[in-house]
Formats: C-alpha cells, sequence, structure tokens
C-alpha cells in the first residue's frame, strides 16, 4: 500500500482561487481588481463562498440580517461578552472578536440553531410532501428524546423559542426588510410561521419563530445549501464582539462585572487533606 | 443582586480586606495553595481538577505517559503547524495556541476524532463483535445523525485515513501505556490491534491510543475531547516561539504550489 500524501505534497488544486504576488487576485475565475472591485464586502462574502455574483437584493438581504440580527451591542451575550473580558482583561481586540466567533457556535443561540433549523424546515416540507400533517410533524419532533449521556443538543425544534425570552424582537424588522425586498412570502418563509402558528395553537406558548429560524427561512429561500448559509452567518456576529471589546477597553480595566469570592456557590466535596501516599 | 457561579469542585474564601481576593481556595475539598502546592505534582492536580478525586498511581502513571506521548505531535502536524503560522509572521502568542486549537480540534486525528473514538468505547467496550460494524459502516452510520456544524466523520475514529501502517511511535506509547494495571481498554487494543486495523483497512493512529486511555482513567468523551485539546498544546507553544525567531522565511510558503484551475489570466478581466 502507498501512502497518498506524496501526489499532494506539493500541489494544491482548486478553483478557489489564488494571489499572484505584485500582480493580481483571482477568486472563483474573476479578476478582484477588475471584476470583482465593485462588489460591497457582502456581495464579496455571497461569491466568495456561492461562486455566483449577487443581485442587490440579495446583498441588500444580508446585510439586513448582519446588521438588524447579529451584532448586538450588549456585552451581557454570552458571545460578545468574549470581546468585553478581553477588553476588560487588557487583551487585544483580535483576540476577543475571534474566541467571541469560536463560541458563536453555539447551541443554545448562533450557528448551530441556525444549521438545525434550515434542516429543520427541509425535514418538515419532506414529509409535508409526503403527504403527514404538520401538526403531527411537529409533534414527532418533540417527542423524540434530546438528551443522551448529559450532552448538550439542539433543541428539538431549532428556530423556535429562546433562552432569554419567548418573544424574538428581531422578527418584526426583519420581516419588515424581506417585506420591502419581496421575500416576505418565500416558502420557507411561509413554513417557518406555519410552524409557529401550529405551535401555538397547540398550546407551546413560548415555542415563537426565533431569528435563526427566520435567518434560516429567509437564506433557504435564497437558494443557498445549508453548508453556504453556515459559511454565510459564520463572521455574522462579529461586530457587536468588537463594539463590546472596543468599549471595554475604554474603561478602567478589570471593571466589567467583576465578582466577588462569595458569588461561587460551592455543593462539591467537604474540605479534606491531601495524603502524600494518596497516589 | 449578587449573581453566582455554581461549582462543584472549585471554592473560595474571601481576604478580609477584599472580598475579590482569596485567602484561601479549595479544589475538590483540597486546600490548594494551603496544602497541594508542596505535595501533589501537575499530573495528580489535573486529574483532580477532572474527576475531582486523588488518582491513583496506576492513573498517575497512565495519564503521565499519554501527556508525555502526545505532548508534541511535531512541526508537520496541521495543529503545530497553524501554531507555527501564528509565529511565522510575528502574531500574538495566544492566537498561535488558538491556531493550534482551532486545528487540533477536527476529526482527522483531532480532539473530535478521540471524541468520537470514545463514543465507540462507551458502545462495543471490549467486544470485538460490536467494533466490526463500526470499522466497516462508519461513514454510512454518520450520515444518520443530527445535523451539526462539525463535519461529519470520514473514518473510523481513531484511525488515520492516509496511514499506511502504524507508525512505531504510536505502536511505542500503546506498549507502554497497556502495561498499567488500570489499562483494561488499552491492553485489548493492543492485543487486538491487527485484527482491527484489518477491518477498518487503516492503521490506528496517536487518536486512538489516547482514546483508549482516556476511556481506562474513566474520562468521559468530553473530558477526553478535551484533555487531547490542552496535553498537545505544548509542543504547539515552543514550535509557534521557535518559529518566531525564525521568522517567515523559513517557513513553508509553497510559492509556485497553487494550481489554479481557472485562471483567467493576466488579461482575463478586461477581455472578459
Amino acid at each position: 500500500m502507498k501512502t497518498p500524501l506524496a501526489a499532494w505534497e506539493n500541489t494544491w488544486t482548486t478553483r478557489l482561487g489564488a494571489y499572484f504576488p505584485g500582480e493580481r487576485v483571482v477568486l472563483r475565475g474573476r479578476d478582484l481588481f477588475t471584476e470583482l472591485k465593485d462588489l460591497s464586502w457582502i456581495g464579496l462574502l455571497i461569491y466568495g463562498i456561492t461562486g455566483n455574483i449577487p443581485d442587490q437584493k440579495s446583498v441588500r438581504l444580508l446585510n439586513g440580517i448582519w446588521t438588524l440580527a447579529t451584532s448586538y451591542p450588549d456585552p451581557r451575550i454570552w458571545n460578545n461578552r468574549i470581546g468585553a473580558l478581553a477588553g476588560t482583561a487588557r487583551s487585544t481586540a483580535t483576540l476577543g472578536v475571534s474566541a467571541g466567533i469560536a463560541i458563536t457556535e453555539a447551541v443554545v443561540y448562533g450557528l448551530q440553531p441556525v444549521l438545525g433549523a434550515t434542516q429543520l424546515l427541509i425535514d418538515v416540507r419532506e414529509r409535508l410532501d409526503r403527504g403527514d400533517e404538520l401538526a403531527d410533524v411537529i409533534a414527532r419532533r418533540l417527542e423524540q428524546p434530546c438528551d443522551d449521556n448529559n450532552q448538550r443538543r439542539l433543541a428539538a425544534l431549532p428556530g423556535f423559542g429562546r433562552p432569554v425570552s419567548s418573544r424574538d424582537e428581531r422578527i418584526a424588522p426583519l420581516m419588515r426588510l424581506a417585506e420591502e425586498l419581496g421575500f416576505a412570502q418565500g416558502s420557507s418563509v411561509s413554513l417557518a410561521f406555519k410552524i409557529e402558528e401550529t405551535l401555538l395553537q397547540s398550546g407551546r406558548s413560548k415555542l415563537y419563530l426565533n431569528v435563526a429560524g427566520l435567518m434560516a427561512a429567509l437564506l433557504s429561500d435564497q437558494g443557498y445549501t445549508p453548508a453556504q448559509q453556515y459559511q454565510l452567518c459564520v463572521l455574522c456576529s462579529s461586530g457587536g464582539m468588537l463594539f463590546c471589546a472596543a468599549d471595554a477597553a475604554a474603561q478602567p480595566q478589570g471593571r466589567f462585572f467583576p465578582m466577588r469570592c462569595s458569588s461561587i456557590k460551592y455543593r462539591g466535596k467537604a474540605s479534606r487533606q491531601w495524603k502524600t501516599d494518596e497516589t | 443582586m449578587e449573581e453566582s457561579i455554581e461549582s462543584a469542585f472549585w471554592q473560595e474564601y474571601a481576604e478580609a480586606d477584599n472580598p475579590f481576593a482569596a485567602t484561601k481556595c479549595r479544589c475538590a475539598g483540597y486546600d490548594v495553595y494551603g496544602d497541594l502546592l508542596d505535595k501533589v505534582n501537575w499530573i495528580e492536580y489535573l486529574y483532580l481538577l477532572f474527576h475531582t478525586e486523588a488518582p491513583t498511581a496506576q492513573q498517575v502513571k497512565l495519564l503521565n505517559g499519554l501527556a508525555v506521548a502526545i505532548a508534541n505531535p511535531g512541526p508537520r502536524d496541521y495543529s503545530v503547524h497553524a501554531a507555527m503560522a501564528a509565529g511565522a509572521g510575528g502574531s500574538t502568542l495566544a492566537s498561535a495556541l488558538m491556531a493550534a486549537l482551532a486545528v487540533g480540534a477536527g476529526n482527522l486525528g483531532g480532539a473530535r476524532d478521540v471524541y468520537q473514538a470514545l463514543l465507540v468505547w462507551e458502545r462495543c467496550g471490549s467486544d470485538f463483535s460490536q467494533w466490526l460494524p463500526v470499522l466497516r459502516h462508519w461513514q454510512e452510520q454518520q450520515q444518520a445523525l443530527p445535523v451539526s456544524t462539525w463535519p461529519a466523520p470520514e473514518h473510523p475514529p481513531g484511525f488515520d485515513p492516509n496511514g499506511v501502517s502504524c507508525p512505531a511511535p504510536v505502536r511505542q506509547t500503546l506498549t507502554y501505556l497497556a502495561d498499567n494495571t488500570i489499562a483494561e481498554r488499552l491492553l485489548w487494543l493492543r492485543e487486538n490491534r491487527y485484527q482491527l486495523e484489518a477491518e477498518a483497512g487503516l492503521p490506528l493512529a496517536f487518536s486512538g491510543v489516547a482514546a483508549a486511555a482516556f476511556a481506562d482513567l474513566g474520562c468521559s468523551p468530553q473530558q477526553a475531547e478535551m484533555l487531547y485539546l490542552l496535553l498537545r498544546l505544548p509542543g504547539a507553544a515552543a514550535h509557534a516561539l521557535e518559529q518566531l525567531q525564525l521568522g517567515p522565511k523559513s517557513f513553508p510558503f509553497h510559492r509556485h504550489g497553487i494550481d489554479l484551475d481557472n485562471d483567467p489570466g493576466p488579461a482575463g478581466g478586461e477581455a472578459r
């Protein structure tokens, strides 16, 4: 048996692009400095991920999602908190934002619910196409066990419900933008609201559509694959973290919600002494 | 209102003059600075932090051996290479370790591989017949799993999809670690390695040995994933520091290494 690695040792074959030092840059077969120069950053992001030059409406939609829904200036939110903690601990903003983006791949908020909601919409639509009733499909999802081995798992219905409050204040402004752009009646958006309506009618009063669910629906209606939706959202919360990092850096060091020793509620083993022959 | 943090292993008492400074810290009931500091070594303390009980001599030997074996995957390893890329460009040192963690977290011989392997140990134990479907049909089984931001694993965990045969350092580590009275799974792995490799069609990797060791240490899949991330950092740190001194000129760039399938050429943009 031969190693498969030798063939890759000196060459990386790709259609993504390359930089020709001192000369030019190619991204997905187009010259950055001539053909892509007028794209906005969000437009470049969509092009770099999908390979398609987006129209202005698609750019405005993704830009609106980023602006309205993903970069709150609140350092209490878990991923933003990393920015604020980096600032107050006098680390760098880049480190704080980088780590903040990393923790955004969370279960109760952020990227996993967006991806989970995308898949949920695909699964539910498949069931409905097979003739199932929406209420039955939802009930079956909610009945599935979602806890094994104490592992943290996505909610049974990602995109619905919220950890801090039940109503998501981002739905209305994002839907106003969707209306303006003509995306409010897309099939995935309609399905998302139908799921919400069915949940509320069945007495699950806290399971309102949340912004992850609406983002997934809007992006699905744009024709992005689940993987592309995830990729389009990887950086979307970076603004909030950066604002929080800069704000905390401008305040006295170590003042961001300091905690006193008594705030640690210990519920472990009683006081004991290490025996040197213990090991 | 005072907000709180709950902990089952960490307790602090405040200094008389400052409620924000600890005068005493206890780890799982032991006074860290008044008792443990001159009695425990780092491996014992590490075990205590994760398990909240003192390790036995066999557990210390096993965790210490594993920590030495995986401390430096070497500069060709992708996680270490990531840290070195940070060093080459003169990046912050924290970013070097973050880079090593990010790259070393994955399914290909990284911490996620160890996590997945721990799940296999939980499911199959030392029963060869239980391992067979895992080794033969791993990829199909992964497609049935819930959606995740983690890429679906492409090979049975703990094995090297790009390997040819099991390298000597992996075999040496397995042999050494299995020589321990608590090394039940490691011993089974050593005795069954050839058959497992034959079924997987792949050689055993460091991550597979590490996973068996973590299972013998009573670690959960998440504890194992975390410890694997942590214990592989020393080499990344040392290589990043070395590269920081060497700079970018003695670091691979592959100047002619990109083969672009769809290059429009220098006049491509204007000509289109």
